[in-house]
């Protein structure tokens, strides 16, 4: 899984038009390949519920990074992840790509 | 009009109709019985019209006389229903005066009905087509087999198998329930959609039958606009796809059948009628709030339609194509992507995507690295053309690659 990270303030995200397409091109890229499992864009209207019932506003109270989206790949090991993952725009935004593995239910 | 040439055509709108109604009357366990009326039918005014001449409303005898086939059917198997089977579920005082509805109303619900029937996912989709193809366009054996490129023996177990699945299932001929539709039109979305194929990309030389399972697949896609019950934006989005297609055929096949590449055909011979129409049913299918792949192949198919050459036209096509690819994987789709990116960003970066793709069985692939690597390093653009000659099946692809492999070899020569 690769999980999009950036800077609260960046304009990061397909916000606008040439930045869509990019995102579009990179994750076309991985579909053609024929590795793409799922992905999802997350919004930045949420919550956060903590102990004691606790709701804060925003994903982003207190952190410095916030999650963007993420991007399920099929790939045999992390290092083949990381290179799908090479080209992924948030790297020109001033953001990174996490990628870590998703355990099967089983293991 | 002469007999000769009305005939075919009242097969062409009639067949389905009144087969449609006389199957819905005879359940799908006696499907053959209803086959052999309507094409005793058609036998029948076939002989009668050479001698005595076309009757005054040809679609009017028809009926009558697959009406009357019909009650005589009954009427001659009624003693021995009566004889052997007392306790039958037929009742008998109704066959007595059986009624075959031919109103336009029952014709349309019949014919709506089979085809839920036909396109049921119980069996196979080749199945379905080849169903589609008998029993909805009048298709005999030979065709359908010339089609799929296999003999009417493998058609005829096909068929018949599909035939027995659907009985022994007690499939009934009705339209499926409001929550079921959907999901339902799917199935019979994807037969058209591959009966279109099958007719668009056939192997076959027989240009003339190919024409014919494209627009058959456009009729039955057609009837189903014409339907309140079906007339969905995803079937739009199909029949807009179908359109724009469809308007490149006469250009895209030589005289003697051979593929035109896209770049090379002549552009006059798009038919501005099918675009115009494509347009249409492409603004129709837009009403609702899904993206199928059928609309994402539509508006890729609605940009190869537009003649001009903007880059602004192939990044609207890349963009479809990371969209499509992203629902919807396919290898012919990573390949077609790749070479729309390469005209977006450059042969340079295309080649790189394309190394990434793997695709060593396809000679599609190979084809791509030839045409991407040509005017960058001819030498590799030979190589890969050469590996895609060898797996290369149909002459028609034989062909292509030669040329491409003549022109460059040439032009290695020359230098």
């Amino acid at each position: 899984m690769m999980i999009f990270k950036s800077e609260i303030n960046e304009s990061f995200g397909p916000s606008i038009q040439p930045n869509i397409k990019h995102w579009n091109d990179w994750i076309g890229g991985i579909a053609a390949q024929g590795k793409l499992a799922g992905a999802n864009r997350l919004s930045f209207e949420g919550k956060t519920l903590k102990p004691n019932n606790i709701v804060a506003d925003g994903p982003y109270a207190e952190v410095k990074e916030i999650i963007g989206g993420y991007l399920i790949v099929k790939a045999t090991n992390i290092d083949e992840a990381i290179t799908l993952a090479e080209g992924c725009p948030i790297l020109t935004h001033g953001g990174n790509v996490e990628v870590r593995s998703v355990m099967s239910v089983n293991s | 009009m002469n007999e000769v040439a009305l005939i075919p055509q009242l097969f062409k709108t009639e067949y389905r109709k009144i087969i449609s109604v006389l199957c819905k009357l005879f359940g799908i366990v006696d499907i053959e019985i209803a086959e052999d009326i309507v094409n005793d039918t058609f036998l029948l005014a076939s002989e009668t019209w050479v001698l005595k001449g076309i009757p005054e409303n040809p679609t009017a005898w028809l009926y009558t006389v697959a009406k009357n086939r019909t009650k005589d059917y009954f009427k001659r198997h009624k003693t021995f229903s009566e004889k052997i089977v007392v306790d039958f579920n037929l009742n008998q005082n109704q066959s007595e005066e059986i009624e075959v509805d031919l109103s336009h109303k029952n014709i349309t619900d019949s014919q709506l009905q089979m085809i839920f029937t036909i396109c049921n996912p119980i069996i196979s989709a080749e199945a379905q087509i080849g169903l589609a193809l008998k029993i909805l366009c009048g298709f005999g054996i030979d065709e359908i087999a010339e089609a799929f490129l296999t003999n009417k023996e493998t058609v005829n177990k096909r068929l018949f198998r599909a035939k027995e699945k659907l009985r022994t299932e007690n499939i009934k001929i009705e339209l499926p329930t409001e929550n079921e539709i959907n999901s339902r039109l799917d199935t019979v979305l994807t037969t058209l959609y591959l009966l279109f194929n099958e007719g668009y990309h056939s192997s076959t030389q027989k240009t003339h039958l190919r024409k014919e399972l494209c627009l058959e697949a456009m009729r039955l896609n057609y009837f189903l606009i014409e339907n309140e019950t079906t007339n969905k934006p995803v079937v739009n989005a199909l029949m807009a796809l179908m359109c724009f297609h469809a308007s490149r055929f006469e250009a895209r096949t030589n005289q003697i059948g051979e593929p035109i590449l896209y770049e090379e055909q002549d552009r006059t011979l798009w038919n501005e009628e099918l675009i115009a129409k494509g347009n249409y049913f492409l603004i129709e299918s837009a009403k609702g709030q899904e993206i199928t792949k059928y609309h994402l192949e539509a508006s890729i198919a609605y940009w190869h339609c537009t003649k001009t050459q903007t880059t602004n036209k192939w990044q609207n096509i890349l963009q479809l194509y990371n969209q499509l690819l992203i629902i919807d994987y396919s290898p012919i789709v990573a390949l077609n992507r790749t070479f729309a990116l390469s005209k977006v960003n450059g042969k340079q970066v295309a080649i790189i995507e394309a190394e990434k793709l793997n695709l060593k069985d396809n000679h599609l692939y190979f084809s791509l690295l030839g045409n991407l690597y040509t005017e960058i390093d001819n030498i590799k653009a030979i190589k890969n053309f050469e590996i895609a000659l060898n797996l290369a099946i149909t002459n028609a692809d034989k062909s292509t690659i030669s040329k491409n492999l003549y022109d460059l070899k040439a032009k290695k020569n020359n230098s």
